[in-house]
Order: C-alpha cells, then structure tokens, then sequence
C-alpha cells in the first residue's frame, strides 16, 4: 500500500479504501459476475439500450443517405472542408486515450487503484475508436475505396498510397492503436470469461463464455504466460498513448493554416485527449456504479484519482490555449494575430467562450477536495468537459479553416442536419456497444480485484 | 464438469491456421477476380447492333484506321464513323444485305447507329489520343490485333497500372511514328534500344504525376 501509505502523509485525512471491507475471493467473484449472469430483467437497461439502438439506426440512415449523396450534405465546403466529421474524429479518438493510460501505463507504473476501472476503461477505448473511426471512412467521399489507403498488394492501380499524407498516417495509427487496445482488452478478459464460464448455469452461455475464454484452466502456467503476455502488450500501448494523438495533431500542423500549425500542437492533443479521455470514463462510471451498486469497488478515491488526472492535463490545455494567444502576439505574424482576434471576437466567438469556461474556468473547481469527492458535481464537470473539448476541436477545425489568408476566400460553416445525425449517431453507437458490455461481460476485473484482495490482507 | 469434448482442442487449434488460410485465400480471390475478364470486359466481345469485323475491313480490305476513326491524330477522342462514312462503300456494295439493315435505316433516318462501346475510361481520367500518336504510341499497342478481331473486344485491362507501367517505361513500347498505324507491326529485336532512342527523339515525357490523367 505504498500509494496509500504516502497519500495519507500528504493529505492527512482518513483515506477511502480502495476496495470493500467484508469480501472474500468468491464475494467479490459473486457480486461482479451476477451483473453479467444475474437472472433479473432490468428495465434500466433495457430503455437505455432501446435509445441508444434507436440512435445506431438513426447512424445507419445518415451513413445511406451519405452514400447515396455523398459528403454535399454535410454542411463542408471551400473553404472549410472539414467540418463535423473531423472535428468528431479528434473527439472520438480523443477519449479513447485515458483507456489506454489507466491500462498500459498505470499498469507499467503500479498503480493499483486502476484495478477497479481498467476494464471498462479500455472498453470505452475500442468503442470511441471504432466511433473515430467511422469518421474519415464516411468523409472520404467514397468510403468503399478506403483500401486504397493501405499499400495492399496486388494493387491494380500500380501506385502506393501517398506517405506524406497525413490521412494515410491515421491510417496507421488509428488502425494499429484499435488492434493493440482489442487484443489487450481481450488478453484481459480471458480469465474472466473462464470465471463465467464456471458460473454460468445455461448450456448456451456455458458454451459461448467456453468458446471465448479459450480453453483457460487458471493453471500456474496459464497464469506466467498470462503475467508476461499482458507485460509486453503494456509495452506496445505505451508509446501509443502519446503517439496516436500526436500524429492526428500532425494532420493539422502539416497544412500552414493559421490555428493549425504552432509547435505545441503534439503535446496539446495528447493532453487533450487524456483530459476528455479522463471525463469520459467520470461519465460513464459514475452511473456504472450506482445502477449496478458497485459503489464499494468504484470507490470516491477513483473518482478522486480521475479527477486529478483531469486537473493536472487540463492545466496542459489551458497552457496550449495561451501559447498559442501568446505566439500570436509574439511572432507578430498578420495572419496569426488574425486567427487570434477573430477566434475571439469573430462570427464564431461564442465557441470560444464556451471552449475557455468548459476547458479552463469551470474545471478549476477540481481544486477543491470537496469537489473531487461529490459525486454529483465531478459528474456535471465530466459532461462540461467532454462538451468543451469537443468544442475545442471545432474551434482548431472549423474556426481556423473559416477565413484563411485571403477575405475573398472566407465562408461560414453551418452544420446541417446530416451532421447532427451522424454526431449523435455515434453518441448512440458508443452507448448501445457499451451497454451491451456491461449485459455481456464484467465491466469490472474479478480476478485482478480478487489479487486486490490478497495483496490487501497480505498488508494486513 | 466437462463442456467441450477433448477433440474441441484440436479444432480451435486447426482455426488458428484455417483462418490464416482463409485470409490469404479470400485475398486471392478478390486479386483474382479484379483482374478477371468478368469485371475489367478484357477479351470480351461486345455485342453490336451490326457485327462490324475490323478483321474483314482492315486485313482483309487494307483499310486504314484513320479512314474511319478520323479525329485520332488531332484530338482526344478517335471518333466513330458516321453513317455516310460506311455509306461510301455501302451504297454500292453489299447493298442489300440483311446484317446491314440497320446501316440503311440509320441513312435513312438520320439517327446515328447505337454501337456499344467497348473501350471506355471512368469520367475523372483524361485521356487523349493525338498525343499518343504523335508520340509514336501505335493503335495496337493499347488495342490489341484489331486486324484480326471479327468482333471487337477489348484487348487490355484498361487499369491503372497498365497505364502506368507504359507511363513509366515508354522505351518498351514506342515505335517509329511511320508505324503508328501498321497494324501487323512487330516490335524488334532490339526494342529497348530503338526505344530509347525514339523516347530522346520524340522527347517523350515520362509523365507518372497524379494531374497527368487526373485533372
């Protein structure tokens, strides 16, 4: 309890237990097991799913009449050529990160408190991804070529694609980021899916989990493969926690748009995306936890720890927003004092107000004890979070593009109604997948909270 | 308690490469069938309200391409004949045969003949023929035998890499540009050689950039 150990000096207040007093190895398998195995219908469940899936088909209405169309009925046009759609990607991918970084690097780092919210965590990862994904796919105009972005081979067309391409960047680390979190994900959830498959009474469900926990007998050689295997994925995450982020801000800082292209820009985006990342799992555990009484396991301490995280890489934010004001005024440039003054007092201000009280003015507050263990509160700022750094993106993508150099080029974008639908299509996408894992798998580690508890009474 | 029968192990192990395998196959099909007749038309005879034979007309006869595709060395489209150009003949010749029917009809009426195209490129490439033939590219390098096509199909793929692989090595396939419209032309021996030298002389550019085609 080394972590504890040196918060309680610090902070000189009785700390909040990281896990439930009272439970024992099957306790805890019980209580994360019957969400999953458990009988009774929930109605909860059941309306948020029925929503949620209304909205995948609201998805699927846009994304047909999108290829029917194509992209002309997105609100985009010269000369702001993204719009929704890459504004939403940034977001998407965005979130996935804090996944990632509770899963490899807070792993790596031993910090324990993770136990309790790493799966779900990554869950959220591959969903945002998959949302993220959908994104450049649909705004290539002809998704269906989108194989044209790999060097594939036999190709009929006798070219690569484009390396100094940015797009063919995402490509690959959007691609390698989705592969790396699933399998990682996936690796994880074996011994659990073995735990169902124990518990579980249904021939079919026994078959199912049986299938996919892949023949686990929890041997002592199971679990050395299983240690060293979950070691090396850790590995192979790690760089991708800053990397993927870093190459989406490069698909901006390649172009010589003003808005676009300070040198902040990487560590800007990685921290960003770790912020909204940070809000979103807020978002998601803290009605996790009270509809599926699961206040003992995601315990105030994590939500403290959550909101720490977001303290600290929103001040990183709130650093890019006045460096870049700054290098503005400094390098004296014309058109980058422009970008300032119009982002500020141009047709767009009020994304701006709204980006500077979500990201920097309102998060504040996570200063305050008080703060970071109200439930309430910290689930208010998780949703103004994640609004703001939406906003952000918008801000970089549209309000940079909308008056380049020249005021005969200039133009408004106005989204369209196309554009909602698919941004809140994938809102339903994420949810409806999400709700999904929490019917169908333990949104909580059993096994690592059960070594939790060993390592606790081991302590005690 | 026992879920799966002990063979099962032997199945998801045999998955593991079936699925590598499946892969590789399914990947092989598509190459397969990208290239396959069925989708790029490549040696598939067009049906045509009359069944004009370049192989009678031009072999057989010794017309010359240009007789009736007339716009091929000064503009991007080679043209096809109107009625009054096979009326020349047809008015004298073969004057009342039935395959000719609709020739008359169409001489008749003034309604053009509705011939099936048989070479076609997609709307977004620019493609034009004079260049090619002042630059010494001849019709049956892209055309294939047409003397010998009773009916006419198309000779090549017409893809992507096919233009380029000329794009990007002219030497191979440049000829005299006395003998752009030979249609029995053979390349030489020493084509690479005769190559270079016509690519110098007519000063072909090797033009590989997306704007070449893509305008």
């Amino acid at each position: 309890m080394a972590l504890q150990g040196t918060q309680k000096t610090v902070e000189a207040e009785p700390a909040i237990p990281l896990l439930p007093d009272g439970y024992s190895y099957a306790t805890v398998s019980d209580k994360i097991s019957s969400i999953v195995l458990g009988q009774r219908r929930r109605f909860g469940w059941f309306a948020g799913f029925a929503v949620s899936f209304l909205l995948v088909m609201l998805l699927f209405y846009a994304i047909g009449y999108l290829m029917l169309k194509g992209v002309g009925i997105w609100g985009i046009n010269i000369p702001v050529a993204w719009g929704f759609a890459i504004t939403s990607f940034v977001w998407w991918i965005g979130i996935g990160h804090a996944g990632t970084l509770i899963s490899a690097i807070l792993l790596l780092l031993h910090q324990r408190w993770r136990t309790s919210i790493n799966r779900f965590a990554e869950a959220m990862t591959i969903f945002a991804v998959a949302c993220a994904a959908l994104f450049p796919l649909l705004h290539m105009g002809r998704p269906w070529l989108f194989y044209w972005l790999f060097p594939y081979y036999p190709n009929y067309m006798g070219v690569w694609p484009q390396f100094r391409s940015p797009l063919v960047w995402d490509v690959f680390a959007v691609s390698t980021y989705f592969a790396v979190s699933l399998i990682f994900w996936y690796v994880g959830l074996i011994p659990d899916l073995a735990t169902l498959r124990d518990r579980a009474r249904s021939r079919f469900k026994q078959i199912v989990y049986g299938m996919m926990s892949l023949g686990w007998r929890g041997s002592a050689i199971h679990w050395s493969r299983y240690e060293m295997a979950s070691l090396l994925l850790a590995g192979l995450a790690t760089p991708l926690v800053v990397s993927v982020h870093t190459i989406v801000s490069f698909d901006f800082t390649i172009a010589i748009v003003p808005g676009w292209r300070t040198t902040i820009f990487p560590p800007y985006f990685v921290a960003g995306a770790i912020y909204s990342g940070f809000a979103m799992v807020l978002t998601l555990a803290i009605p996790l936890r009270k509809f599926y009484h699961l206040e003992e396991f995601i315990t105030l301490k994590h939500l403290d720890n959550c909101a720490k995280v977001m303290l600290g890489t929103g001040l990183i934010v709130a650093y890019g927003y006045m460096m870049e004001t700054f290098m503005a005024m400094y390098s004296g440039d014309i058109f980058e004092k422009y970008m300032i003054h119009n982002r500020e007092l141009g047709p767009y201000w009020f994304i701006y107000v709204i980006v500077l009280l979500c990201n920097v003015v309102l998060p504040q507050s996570l200063w305050s004890r008080r703060v970071r263990r109200s439930v309430p509160a910290l689930f208010a700022l998780s949703l103004i979070i994640n609004l703001g750094m939406w906003t952000e993106r918008f801000m970089i993508v549209v309000v940079s593009l909308h008056r380049d150099f020249q005021p005969s080029s200039w133009g408004l974008f106005i989204p369209t109604r196309w554009d909602w639908a698919v941004l809140v299509g994938t809102l339903g996408l994420f949810a409806a997948l999400f709700y999904l894992f929490v019917r169908y798998l333990p949104a909580i580690s059993i096994f690592e909270t059960r070594r939790e508890l060993a390592e606790e009474k081991k302590e005690a | 308690m026992q879920i799966f029968h002990p063979s099962t192990n032997t199945i998801s192990r045999l998955s593991i490469y079936c699925g590598v395998v499946f892969v590789g196959l399914l990947s092989y099909v598509f190459y397969e069938v990208g290239q396959s007749p069925y989708y790029t038309e490549q040696n598939i005879p067009q049906v045509q309200p009359v069944p004009f034979s370049h192989r009678h007309h031009v072999s057989q006869l010794g017309i010359d391409c240009r007789y009736c595709h007339t716009s091929v060395e000064t503009s991007s489209f080679a043209g096809l004949p109107s009625t009054q150009t096979c009326m020349t003949c047809h008015s004298q010749i073969w004057t009342n045969a039935p395959i000719l029917a609709p020739v008359r009809e169409s001489y008749e009426t003034g309604q053009s003949i509705a011939w099936t195209r048989v070479n076609a490129l997609p709307q977004f490439v620019y493609f034009d023929h004079s260049i090619h033939i002042d630059k010494g590219i001849g019709c049956t390098t892209c055309h294939g035998d047409v003397g010998d096509m009773a009916i006419t199909w198309r000779a090549t793929t017409l893809q992507m890499a096919w233009c380029l692989d000329c794009h990007r090595h002219p030497e191979e396939y440049v000829r005299p540009r006395n003998q752009v419209f030979n249609v029995n032309y053979k390349p030489p021996k020493d084509q690479i050689r005769l190559g270079r030298k016509f690519v110098r002389e007519y000063k072909i550019n090797s033009l590989t950039s997306c704007e070449t085609c893509h305008r």
